[in-house]
């Protein structure tokens, strides 16, 4: 674990009220999703799981096929697909354009994937304005901060912090009220999209039968973003992809009860390009960015690459005992909790954080909760076993290679470890912090770090073997 | 380029070759239950009031419009129906625009958008939106209420029957939008806010 995950985890932990608002807002949205997902409120719960995961296996095992009938499909209905390896590819793209139809405002509704390639400060460095009209995610950008959670990005903010960015940022005076501080921001928004030039959004879902992106949301935003401007660019990893619209009558059922505990999302739209012959209002011209920035090394291994399964519910982080004490920030990524913890590793490799995949208590809730059914603890253990084969490739770790051994060897020497218990025993601290036993020059760095989180129980006045024998 | 370097990768990772067919998909899991359509009014109207949305049935939609925007300013769209029913030729209700700035520009300083859903999802209180000439996108979008008129005709079970009458929106629209109650956000401290962004205000007139 690097020194740095170290010590934001450690602030988190110290920090009273970031932890009650992650509590509280992580309790809610379980609480909301296991009342939605409740067979009596949706009977078929897990076959849609079932079905979900199936649709998903099928779509990554054909992922080119679906991509190229996909983009038939985009330019059939009049719009355009645009490739991109990487976040410089997409800038590049976007600045292109933008220059090219004279464009500077640029309206942008929530996108991990976007988040991902910090796409908003590479287009402020070429000078062109990117506003975030999530209000969470407008919230971070003045804050000049990173998402804390998929779904709810600006959870650690209470009402007092968004009073004080408010008024350092858009210098307006300080007001506490949530309800008045959503409708400061509904009105410089609304300026925004009125006179913006390009919307960019995301995509929750690329449906390769029509040719058309998925969008989920409560505000309305994307639906702003995607129509008020006269361009629209969607941005979105290639795992996004199903076959068919009507598979969106399994994932619409599972992906806002998973997320917020909603039967549907306020708005939930499905766009196939520009406006056409007629229609009033929207987009003159429609563009679907396809991010690779990752995704097609993970895509090998049959078994990682359910990672790409993920349709970013939020799910698996409300329910994680890890995530609910260390927070958003404390992961070293945009992504965060258990999923960012399996993504993460293989988006970046793993020399990123190796820490990151032990972060867990490996309980299994995450696997429980998923709605697409990713086997979140078993790519852990994968992603493990994959850290510590490279710590052994570059020799790393020699003191806990020797430290396992010497284990190993005790506890295949039946009469060497009961020694060694009641040993123990004799010298065990009596509230089992063991820390303090270890004597001073030992107990520095590795040792330390190592002890500093694993406590053991005081022991028994008598072993099981002595009570075996005395039976 | 990177298209082809991308999908090259993909077709590696996944051992397939370029032109390959597709494995048959698994079969789509469409379940229509059957509702008659007493029951599927009902739900809607509960659904929609459980959103804190206003739900209402009426035979005179043209009088109920009327009193629910009285004093107030409206945009209607040119959807036929809204026409037939007199909707579009009530005081205070500008409708017939196809000029898109126009459109903006009204809806921004309207008070009320009156719209006529296509469909309407009974069991989640889903209003079904396609973009047309005879419905543009900002009407229920900008101004800060929306009263959606909805022929019972209209009111299917959930979104299986949806997607069993419309396989493919794509063929119809380049936009289809399902609306569930008002536009909401929970970004501060998870306290909910209605009209972020949409209209803080629905109602739902089924005929």
């Amino acid at each position: 674990m690097s020194a740095e995950f170290d010590q934001k985890i450690h602030n988190t932990l110290a920090d009273a009220n970031l932890q009650l608002a992650i509590y509280t807002a992580t309790a809610r949205l379980k609480e909301h999703r296991i009342q939605n997902v409740d067979p009596g409120v949706l009977p078929d719960y897990q076959e849609l799981r079932t079905q979900a995961n199936t649709i998903k296996k099928h779509a990554i095992e054909n992922l080119d096929h679906y991509l190229e009938e996909f983009e038939r499909n985009v330019v059939a209905h009049g719009g355009k697909v645009v490739y991109c390896k990487d976040g410089t590819e997409v800038s590049d793209f976007i600045l292109a354009l933008a220059k090219e139809r004279n464009a500077h405002l640029i309206v942008k509704s929530k996108s991990m994937t976007t988040e991902e390639i910090d796409l908003n400060e590479r287009l402020e460095h070429h000078g062109l304005e990117s506003v975030e009209t999530d209000l969470g995610e407008y919230i971070l950008q003045l804050a000049h901060e990173r998402p804390y959670h998929i779904v709810a990005p600006a959870l650690h903010k209470t009402r007092y912090d968004v009073a004080d960015i408010f008024t350092d940022r858009l210098k307006v005076p300080r007001e506490v009220v949530i309800e008045k501080q959503t409708a400061i921001a509904r009105g410089v928004l609304r300026e925004k999209f009125l006179a913006a030039d390009i919307g960019i959004s995301g995509a929750n879902f690329l449906v390769a039968d029509s040719g058309a992106i998925v969008l989920v949301e409560n505000e309305g935003n994307a639906r702003l973003t995607t129509s008020a401007p006269k361009i629209h660019i969607a941005v979105a990893g290639i795992e996004k992809i199903i076959p068919r619209a009507q598979d969106l009558a399994t994932f619409l059922k599972l992906l806002a009860r998973s997320a917020t505990g909603q039967s549907l999302s306020v708005y939930t739209s499905f766009l196939s390009g520009p406006r056409r012959e007629g229609e009033i209002d929207g987009p003159d011209e429609f563009y679907v960015v396809l991010l690779d920035n990752g995704r097609t090394k993970l895509l090998p291994d049959r078994s990682k690459r359910q990672s790409l399964y993920c349709i970013r519910c939020g799910a698996c982080l409300n329910t994680c005992p890890v995530y609910r004490k260390i927070g958003g920030h404390s992961f070293p990524w945009v992504y965060s909790g258990p999923i960012g913890a399996i993504i993460t590793p293989q988006f970046m490799g793993a020399g990123h954080e190796p820490g990151l995949p032990f972060a867990s208590s490996l309980c299994g809730a995450c696997g429980e909760v998923c709605p697409v059914k990713i086997d979140i603890p078993k790519i852990l253990l994968e992603l493990r076993s994959d850290v510590k084969k490279s710590e052994l490739r570059e020799k790393q770790n020699r003191l806990e290679r020797l430290a396992f051994r010497a284990f190993a060897w005790l506890m295949t020497h039946p009469r060497l470890y009961e020694m060694a218990g009641s040993m123990a025993a004799a010298v065990a601290p009596s509230d089992g912090r063991w820390i303090r036993t270890v004597p001073a020059p030992m107990n520095l760095g590795p040792v330390k770090a190592w002890l500093s989180q694993r406590d053991l129980p005081p022991p028994p006045a008598k072993s099981f073997r002595q009570m075996w024998r005395q039976r | 380029m990177s298209r082809d370097h991308i999908l090259h990768r993909v077709r590696t990772a996944v051992g397939r070759s370029a032109g390959q067919p597709a494995a048959d998909p698994p079969p789509v899991r469409i379940r229509i239950p059957s509702v008659d359509l007493e029951s599927r009014i009902a739900s809607m109207l509960a659904r929609v009031e459980a959103l804190a949305g206003k739900a209402y049935r009426s035979d005179d939609p043209r009088g109920f419009v009327e009193s629910a925007i009285a004093g107030k300013t409206a945009v209607a769209s040119n959807a036929p129906y809204l026409v037939e029913c007199g909707i579009t030729s009530l005081p205070g209700v500008r409708s017939g625009i196809t000029d898109r700035a126009e459109l903006r520009e009204l809806c921004a300083k309207s008070d009320v958008g009156i719209t006529c859903a296509d469909y309407a999802l009974a069991d989640t209180g889903s209003l079904v939106m396609l973009s047309s000439p005879q419905e543009a996108r900002m009407i229920s979008l900008l101004p800060p209420a929306h009263i959606a008129v909805v022929p019972r005709e209209r009111l299917l079970t959930g979104l299986d029957e949806l997607f069993s009458i419309l396989p493919r929106p794509a063929e119809q629209t380049s936009s289809m939008v399902l609306i569930t109650g008002p536009s909401r956000t929970a970004d501060i401290e998870q306290i909910l806010v209605r009209g972020v962004h949409g209209p803080g205000q629905i109602t739902v007139v089924v005929v």
